[in-house]
């Protein structure tokens, strides 16, 4: 058992040399975006929490913390909500401005990168 | 040593969790087996944590176009800002995003805002709690001023934890399964390889005197 563990902690630190690798805490929404033919959003924590407290999103705007628990739709961000309550030209740029949200590459899942995920139960 | 850093803190290392607590046995709380494994847990990851520490540190951020999920040929790429413009300015730690957040805003390098309707109530909280009072590793002194700087109570209270002393039942594996604590911590707030900053309070010295008593 000791055995395998010590040999199980080089693998790990082997596979660690893998190079690309998202910042801590970056989020992929991909619920609708790619199947409707725009890039997937990306939306960093460690850009917004310079800017915001955590409470300001997850609790006066409501984001569940959970990613790819919240239903966000294109429409909802127009009209004031979500990302929108933000990116409406006043408190930052507005919603017109498709590329800088929608930057993912192809084929990404929603969810949380850098760190342990918590999508599901194990899965950490 | 980047790599060591990412390692911890990386998926890499949940392959040698899933090692030691092995699927059958997680569920079965109070197993000798899973007692055991713990303290394997621990070894392993004292050990591979000494590694950085040797030599001398040097952050370093990838940048967007080679963090494996921007696209690179996105026109944004030129407007967004790197994580090295941003973080190397901000107190250092080794793990997470490398930065130390309770100290970047307890020193005032950043001051985000704590609210943008003008109606919210701002809703600090002072006291600490004392957990792991019966367990072997150091005992977790959980700050909730620290905490309420960043969130609000309804971000724990009651859904993650009643508010009431000793009223919760805690435990490390449903943490390190991304629950209580770890919904945070491992997600956004610094993750849980450093045990050391919750298992911040010695047990054989006088317990301080303010903190409350959890379970
Ligand atoms: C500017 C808004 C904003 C701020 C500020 C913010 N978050 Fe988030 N957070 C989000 C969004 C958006 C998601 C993704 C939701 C989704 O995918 O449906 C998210 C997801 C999460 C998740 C879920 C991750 C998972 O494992 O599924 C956690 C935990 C979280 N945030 C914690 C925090 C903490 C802690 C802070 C403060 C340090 C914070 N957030 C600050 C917007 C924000
Ligand atoms: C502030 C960030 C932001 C900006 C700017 C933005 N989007 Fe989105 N958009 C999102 C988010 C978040 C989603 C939900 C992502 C998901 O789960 O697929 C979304 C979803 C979508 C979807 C998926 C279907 C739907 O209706 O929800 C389409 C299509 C879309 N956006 C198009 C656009 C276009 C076109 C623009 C520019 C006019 C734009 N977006 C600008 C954040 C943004
Ligand atoms: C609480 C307000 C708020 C919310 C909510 C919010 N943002 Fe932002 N966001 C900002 C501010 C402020 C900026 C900086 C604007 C500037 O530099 O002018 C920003 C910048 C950005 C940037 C550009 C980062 C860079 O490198 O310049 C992206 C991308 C972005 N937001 C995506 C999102 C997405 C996607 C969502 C929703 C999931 C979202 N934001 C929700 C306030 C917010
Ligand atoms: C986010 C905070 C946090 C981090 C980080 C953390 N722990 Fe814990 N840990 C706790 C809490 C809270 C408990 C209390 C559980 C209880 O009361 O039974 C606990 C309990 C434990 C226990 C069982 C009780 C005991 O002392 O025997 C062990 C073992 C343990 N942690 C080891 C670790 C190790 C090893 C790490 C680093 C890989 C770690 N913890 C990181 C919060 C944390
Ligand atoms: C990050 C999560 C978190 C946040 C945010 C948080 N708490 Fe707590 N709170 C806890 C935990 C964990 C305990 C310990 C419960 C136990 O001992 O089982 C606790 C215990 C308490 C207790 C009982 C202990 C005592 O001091 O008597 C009260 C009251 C309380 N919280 C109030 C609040 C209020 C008010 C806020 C907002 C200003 C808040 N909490 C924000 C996690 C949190
Ligand atoms: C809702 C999110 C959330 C939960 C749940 C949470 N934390 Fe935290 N915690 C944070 C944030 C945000 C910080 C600020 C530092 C950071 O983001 O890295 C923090 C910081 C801390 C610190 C560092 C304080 C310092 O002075 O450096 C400790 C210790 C800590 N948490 C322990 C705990 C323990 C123990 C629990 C479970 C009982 C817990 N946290 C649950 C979000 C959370």
């Amino acid at each position: 058992m000791f055995a395998r563990l010590v040999i199980l902690v080089a693998l790990g630190a082997a596979l660690a040399a893998a190079p690309a690798e998202a910042e801590y805490a970056d989020v992929v929404l991909n619920n609708r975006s790619e199947k409707e033919g725009v890039r997937a959003v990306i939306f960093s924590h460690w850009f917004h929490r310079i800017r915001f407290r955590c409470k300001v999103c997850h609790d006066e705007l409501g984001f569940k913390m959970r990613a790819g628990a919240n239903d966000v739709r294109m429409v909802d961000i127009s009209n004031g909500k979500f990302c929108g309550m933000c990116h409406n030209g006043q408190i930052a740029w507005g919603a017109e401005r498709c590329d800088l949200c929608h930057s993912g590459r192809s084929g990404l899942k929603s969810r949380i990168h850098g760190g342990h995920e918590t999508l599901g139960p194990g899965r950490w | 040593m980047r790599a060591t850093s990412k390692w911890l803190s990386g998926s890499s290392f949940r392959i040698v969790f899933d090692a030691v607590f092995h699927k059958e046995f997680v569920g079965l709380k109070s197993d000798k087996r899973l007692r055991w494994r713990t303290w394997v847990l621990v070894a392993a990851l004292a050990l591979v944590a000494q590694a950085p520490i040797a030599a001398e540190w040097v952050r370093q951020w990838l940048p967007l176009a080679k963090d494996g999920i921007h696209d690179p040929k996105s026109p944004a790429l030129e407007v967004l800002q790197d994580p090295a413009a941003a973080l190397s300015r901000l107190p250092a730690d080794r793990v997470g995003n490398q930065v130390n957040w309770v100290a970047a805003l307890e020193q005032g390098v950043i001051n985000p805002r704590t609210n943008i309707l003008p109606e919210t109530k701002v809703r600090i909280l002072d006291t600490d709690i004392l957990l792991n009072l019966h367990g072997g590793t150091p005992i977790v002194r959980f700050p909730h001023r620290q905490h309420t700087l960043w969130l609000d109570c309804s971000n724990c209270h009651e859904h993650l934890f009643q508010s009431k002393a000793g009223a919760n039942k805690f435990s490390m594996e449903r943490i390190l399964q991304g629950e209580q604590c770890g919904v945070c911590h491992g997600a956004v707030s610094f993750p849980l390889t450093a045990c050391a900053r919750c298992h911040n309070t010695p047990r054989n010295k006088p317990l301080p005197a303010a903190a409350v008593r959890g379970s």
